[in-house]
C-alpha cells in the first residue's frame, strides 16, 4: 500500500515537472477536455437537479413547518456549492472518466503499445499522463460550476412546486444571496480541483501498472475507481478543516 | 537526436553476463554475445527459451538482474543513450497505437520530437509505407489491417526513425509464407541499403537461414551455439539438431498406451 502511495506521489510529481511542455500537448488536452465535458455533462446537469431538487423536498417542510422556511434557499445553496456539488461529482467523474483512463492506459500497457512508445524515446508521462491531468483539472472545476447552478436551479424548482413548502423563486434566490459568498463557492471549486488531479494521477497510475491480460486491465479499472472514490472522501474531510481555519 | 542524419554505419552490441529472473524463476542464465555493427544476427530457439526477454533487455525496456549491455561500449542503462543513438524495436503484435491512423503511427516519432513540418511527415510516412509494399492505408486505423500488414506498418514506424540498431521481435510468427518472405527481403535490404545492424529473434528455420549473418541459438536461458549459418547445422549439439530438423511425421510411431490395447 505505502509502495503504491509512494509510486503516485512520484508519478504526479513527474508530471508536475513535466508541465511545461504541456503547450506541445495541447491537442490531446483539447482531446481530453472534450472528452470530459461531453461524456459527462449531460449526466451532471441530472444527477445535481436531483440532488438540489431532493435536498429541498428533504429539508423544506420541517423548516416551512418550524416557520423557517425562508432559509431554505440558504441551506441548499450551502450545502449544494461547499459539499455536494464537488464531491458528487468528483465520484461520478472517477467512475465515468477515470475508469475510462485506467482501462485505456491498462490496455496500452498490455498490447506494448507503452513500450513502443519508450524504444521511440517518447516519455508516456509527457503522452499520456500530462494531457489527461491537465484536462481533468480544468474540465471537472467547470463540470462542478455548472453541477452548482443547475443543483440551486433544481432546488429552486422543487421549493416553488412543492405544497408543502411554496417558496417562491425569487424567495429563494434572496435566501440563497443572503447565505452564500462567493468564497463558498471557491472553496467548493478548490477542493474540485484538487480531486481532479487525485482521479487524473490514480487512475493513471493504476493503468500504467497493469499486468496480464484482459483480466488484469478489469482489476486496474476497478483499482482506479475505488482508490479515487476512497482518496476523495478522505482528501474531502482534510481540504474541509484546512479551509476552515483559513475562512475564519 | 537527429531523424535525418545519415547513418553510416550501424551499432555494435555486447551482452555480458546477463541474468534475468522473475518471480524467482530464472529465465536469462548467463548470456554472453557479441553483435558486430551491420550484421543481422538471428536468435533462435524454442518457445520460453527466454529470446523476447533478452530482444527487451538489449533494447533497454527491462533492466538486468545482473549483467550488462553495452551499445557501442556505453551501457543501454545510461539515461543519454537513448538521444545517442537509434534504436528500434518491432514487436511481435506490431504494437501501433489503437488509437491513431497508421499514418500517424508511422509519423509519431517525428511528430512528437517535432523533427518534420506536418507536410515533410506526411511525404516520408508514404514514402516509408512504400518502401514495405502498403499504399493507401495511411489513414486506415490499426483494427482494419491484417495480421501480416501491421507488421509490414511496424517495420515502417521503425524506418521512420532510421535507426543505428533495428530488434525484430519473432518478425514472421502468424504470416503466410508470401509475407514472410517479404518481411525477410525487407530486413536485407535495410542491411544492404542502409547498413544497420539488426537482431532478429525467430524460431523460423527458413527466416533465420535466409537472412542471418550468424546465428545463436538459445534454450533454457542460455545460448547453446553462435556461429554462421553452415556452423550452427554443422554444430553436433543434440538439442540443436533436433530443434533444427524437427519435421512432421506422416506415420508417427504410435503411442505405447495405444498399443497396449491393440
Amino acid at each position: 500500500m505505502f509502495e503504491n502511495i509512494g509510486e503516485i506521489v512520484l508519478l504526479f510529481w513527474r508530471t508536475l515537472l513535466a508541465l511545461p511542455l504541456v503547450w506541445r500537448q495541447r491537442q490531446k488536452v483539447f482531446e481530453q477536455f472534450f472528452e470530459i465535458g461531453n461524456a459527462s455533462l449531460l449526466m451532471v446537469c441530472i444527477l445535481s437537479f436531483f440532488i438540489g431538487g431532493v435536498l429541498a423536498l428533504q429539508t423544506g417542510p420541517l423548516l416551512t413547518e418550524k416557520s423557517l422556511g425562508s432559509y431554505l434557499g440558504g441551506i441548499v445553496g450551502y450545502s449544494i456549492c461547499r459539499e455536494l456539488a464537488p464531491i458528487m461529482m468528483s465520484i461520478l467523474i472517477a467512475g465515468r472518466i477515470g475508469s475510462a483512463m485506467a482501462a485505456e492506459i491498462g490496455s496500452m500497457r498490455v498490447y506494448q503499445e507503452i513500450d513502443a512508445l519508450r524504444t521511440m524515446n517518447i516519455n508516456p508521462i509527457h503522452y499520456l499522463v500530462l494531457p489527461r491531468l491537465v484536462a481533468m483539472a480544468f474540465a471537472l472545476p467547470m463540470l462542478v460550476i455548472v453541477a452548482i447552478l443547475v443543483g440551486w436551479f433544481g432546488g429552486a424548482v422543487v421549493a416553488e412546486g412543492n405544497n408543502h413548502i411554496g417558496l417562491s423563486f425569487q424567495a429563494f434566490y434572496f435566501s440563497l444571496r443572503q447565505f452564500v459568498e462567493s468564497k463558498d463557492v471557491a472553496n467548493g471549486i478548490f477542493k474540485t480541483f484538487c480531486f481532479a488531479l487525485i482521479i487524473a494521477v490514480v487512475s493513471c497510475h493504476q493503468g500504467l501498472m497493469t499486468i496480464g491480460g484482459p483480466r488484469g486491465i478489469g482489476r486496474s479499472v476497478t483499482k482506479a475507481v475505488v482508490n479515487s472514490i476512497v482518496l476523495i472522501v478522505i482528501f474531502d474531510y482534510v481540504l474541509t478543516r484546512v479551509l476552515m481555519l483559513f475562512n475564519k | 537526436m537527429n531523424a535525418s542524419a545519415p547513418n553510416p554505419y550501424g551499432v555494435s552490441v555486447q551482452v555480458r553476463g546477463l541474468r534475468k529472473s522473475f518471480d524467482g524463476q530464472e529465465v536469462l542464465k548467463g548470456i554472453d554475445l557479441e553483435v558486430r555493427p551491420g550484421e543481422i544476427f538471428v536468435i533462435m530457439g524454442p518457445s520460453g527459451s527466454g529470446k523476447s526477454v533478452l530482444l527487451k533487455h538489449i533494447i533497454g525496456l527491462d533492466p538486468p538482474d545482473d549483467g550488462e549491455i553495452l551499445i557501442n561500449g556505453e551501457s543501454i542503462q545510461t539515461p543519454e543513450i537513448a538521444s545517442k543513438y537509434r534504436l528500434a524495436l518491432v514487436f511481435q503484435s506490431g504494437a501501433l497505437l489503437n488509437s491513431l491512423t497508421v499514418g500517424e503511427n508511422v509519423g509519431l516519432y517525428l511528430t512528437e520530437h517535432r523533427l518534420k513540418s506536418p507536410e515533410e511527415i506526411s511525404k516520408i510516412v508514404s514514402e516509408k509505407l512504400e518502401a514495405v509494399g502498403l499504399k493507401d492505408v495511411a489513414d486506415k486505423m490499426p483494427n482494419e489491417l491484417s495480421g501480416g500488414m501491421k507488421k509490414r506498418v511496424a517495420i515502417a514506424r521503425a524506418l521512420v526513425i532510421e535507426p543505428q540498431l533495428i530488434l525484430y521481435d519473432e518478425p514472421t510468427s502468424e504470416l503466410d509464407p508470401l509475407s514472410a518472405v517479404v518481411i525477410g527481403e525487407e530486413i536485407l535490404k535495410l542491411k544492404n541499403e542502409i547498413h544497420v545492424t539488426s537482431i532478429v529473434v525467430s524460431h523460423d528455420r527458413e527466416l533465420a537461414f535466409g537472412v542471418a549473418d550468424r546465428i545463436a541459438v538459445i534454450n533454457d536461458g542460455r545460448i547453446v551455439t553462435i556461429g554462421t549459418p553452415d556452423e550452427v547445422k554443422k554444430t553436433s549439439d543434440p538439442l540443436v539438431q533436433r530443434f533444427l530438423n524437427a519435421d512432421f511425421k506422416r506415420d508417427p510411431p504410435k503411442p505405447k498406451a495405444y498399443e497396449k490395447f491393440t
